[in-house]
């Protein structure tokens, strides 16, 4: 009895060591042997502890920084106002555009029967709280289960994937989401350009790295990493990051370097994607909008055609939306059909939109790469005038056998 | 005021009221998990072993320090995704070593207790880092620069977090 009397310190200590160290060895094992962990009760009343906390400060500082933004701090307002509308603008002529390549894209997907991810449901919640442990890479947001969040939900920001979820608790409702920079985080990535797949992983000092990929690949720095859709988690086509390094790395495998897209250390709203849908790519039958119509809304009014310029008999085509006003296309490719439902096709709102002048500024050749097929090149006469006038030049009908009679040109009356 | 007798040397014992004992240990869980995402370079600090380390040189008890550390690591461990028990074990070690050397050596002094954070410190992240890495097989790489001057900054930290505790404790 002495003896344990004197070592009782020693003894209670390696009691509760033990103790632990065979906690750990289950759970050790139980992770190993199955995928996905139990919750054990213990996070539950950690989390149950700490979270309400978290929350109740977060709503504090959002409530008073709601309150100085929206009431004390709205100096410049009107002048960002009035450059959003003009980033409004912008990017409607560039959605447009990337519209005719995503509807040539969903006609190709739909030819090979492809079958296509989209996000159809996201649920904005809010970082309240991480691990406060360097080796466990892991926030927690305010929507829980209570909210309709499972586990493996992916979640993202406007600017890239964050991680996905990992728990999701009832009482308090909140979730903790494993980030990508997590070293036992995995997302399926791929090289925008190049195409190569990899494994995205996190490292023990927090860095993102695109594993098993092979050292006889070229993989420039600063190319694009987007989720490929094959980990079941994220939907393809996200974006993750960007290359910043690449070096030789073991077993004939590359060591890429990644700097994530969305800032990991300061997140503050992020979105759940709660549903994605599948669904067989289909060519979008509504019609795309036309770049003309955009850019007739800007201007205070467009000059109606003169009939006797159609009635004319000028051979050459100038396609429906793609001539703006005061402007003509040096080469413009008209499509095969002129009607209601014809696509614009050589009206290419990249170049105005980089130099602020209206649409159809673009060179023939870098128009007809703009989604427009050589079928409907070869087929449709091609107009070619000048920014003066549709008159100056004229225009010399490319004979094709399926080539529609001559249509007269429109002259453009200048702005 | 009870009074431990340890080689000739009179030592005092303080107490903390449970509110404290309960609220600190909480509160400064919840500051590790809350300030790193407002302001990142809080992540060097380590609160939860500072208040151990604090609790357990003015308490003087190895079994108070050891259980003290056990329950405000496992605290910490279900917060994170990994096992339960890495924190656990080494703040178990460190509750028990703080308490014992704090019966030993005079640790009121901010120069004391400077260097008693730097040593536990050091000790916390051995035994960690030999758990995490020998037993859960994470993948980890040990920096002597980073755990220097992540000790000296837990360390300075550490002088004010005891100059806190010293407000609240009270004499037995």
């Amino acid at each position: 009895m002495d003896v344990l009397g004197r070592y009782r310190n020693l003894i209670v200590l390696v009691g509760v060591l033990f103790a632990q160290i065979l906690g750990l060895a289950v759970q050790v094992n139980v992770k190993r042997t199955t995928d996905s962990e139990p919750t054990r009760l213990i996070r539950i009343w950690a989390v149950g502890m700490i979270t309400p906390l978290e929350k109740a400060l977060v709503w504090a500082q959002t409530s008073s920084s709601n309150v100085w933004h929206d009431y004390f701090y709205l100096r410049g307002v009107r002048a960002e106002n009035r450059g959003l509308k003009q980033q409004i603008e912008r990017m409607s002529l560039e959605r447009v555009r990337i519209s005719q390549d995503a509807d040539q894209a969903r006609r190709l997907q739909a030819l090979l029967a492809f079958k296509e991810q989209f996000i159809s449901a996201t649920m904005a919640a809010q970082v309240i709280g991480g691990s406060g442990s360097e080796l466990s890479r892991v926030v927690f947001i305010d929507k829980g289960y209570n909210d309709g969040i499972r586990p493996d939900m992916a979640v993202i920001t406007a600017d890239g994937v964050v991680g996905k979820v990992l728990e999701v608790y009832r009482i308090p409702s909140t979730s903790k989401v494993l980030l990508i920079n997590d070293q036992s985080s995995g997302v399926g990535a791929i090289l925008d350009k190049t195409r190569t797949q990899g494994i995205l992983r996190g490292t023990a000092s927090g860095e993102v790295v695109l594993e098993k990929v092979m050292s006889d690949e070229t993989v420039p720095a600063g190319e694009m990493v987007l989720t490929s859709g094959g980990d079941g988690v994220f939907p393809k086509g996200l974006l993750v990051g960007k290359v910043t390094k690449v070096a030789p790395g073991s077993e004939l495998f590359l060591n890429i370097h990644v700097r994530p897209a969305a800032d990991l250390s300061r997140l503050e709203e992020v979105l759940v994607v709660t549903k994605i849908d599948e669904r067989q790519a289909e060519p979008d039958q509504t019609g795309a909008a036309r770049a003309v119509d955009i850019l007739a809304e800007r201007l205070p009014a467009i000059p109606s055609k003169p009939e006797d310029a159609v009635k004319s008999g000028v051979p050459g085509t100038v396609a429906p939306g793609t001539v703006a006003p005061g402007t003509v296309a040096p080469g413009t490719v008209a499509p095969a059909s002129t009607g209601s439902d014809a696509k614009p096709k050589a009206a290419s709102p990249q170049a105005s939109t980089a130099s602020g002048a209206p649409a159809a500024r673009k060179p023939a050749s870098s128009a007809s790469s703009a989604g427009t097929g050589s079928e409907t090149s070869s087929a449709t006469p091609v107009t070619r005038t000048t920014a003066a006038g549709a008159a100056k030049v004229p225009p010399k009908p490319v004979k094709a056998a399926a080539a529609p009679k001559a249509q007269p040109a429109v002259e453009d009356s200048p702005h | 005021m009870a009074i431990t007798y340890t080689s000739g040397e009179q030592v005092e014992v303080y107490r903390f009221s449970i509110p404290a004992t309960v609220l600190i240990p909480l509160a400064a869980v919840f500051l590790q998990a809350w300030l790193p995402l407002r302001l990142p370079f809080f992540s060097i600090f380590d609160l939860p072993l500072l208040v151990t380390i604090g609790f357990a040189t003015a308490r003087r008890s190895p079994l108070a320090g050891l259980f003290t550390g056990s329950l405000i690591g496992i605290l910490q461990d279900a917060l994170t995704h990994q096992a339960i028990g890495l924190y656990g074990i080494a703040l178990t070690v460190v509750g028990f070593g703080a308490s014992s050397l704090g019966i030993k050596l005079d640790v009121e002094h901010a120069g004391a207790r400077f260097l008693l954070t730097i040593f536990f410190y050091i000790v916390h992240e051995v035994v960690y880092f030999t758990i995490a890495r020998g037993m859960v097989g994470l993948r980890m790489a040990w920096s002597w620069p980073h755990e220097f001057w992540s000790g000296l900054a837990n360390a300075l930290l550490g002088v004010l977090v005891f100059m806190l505790l010293d407000r609240v404790k009270q004499r037995t």
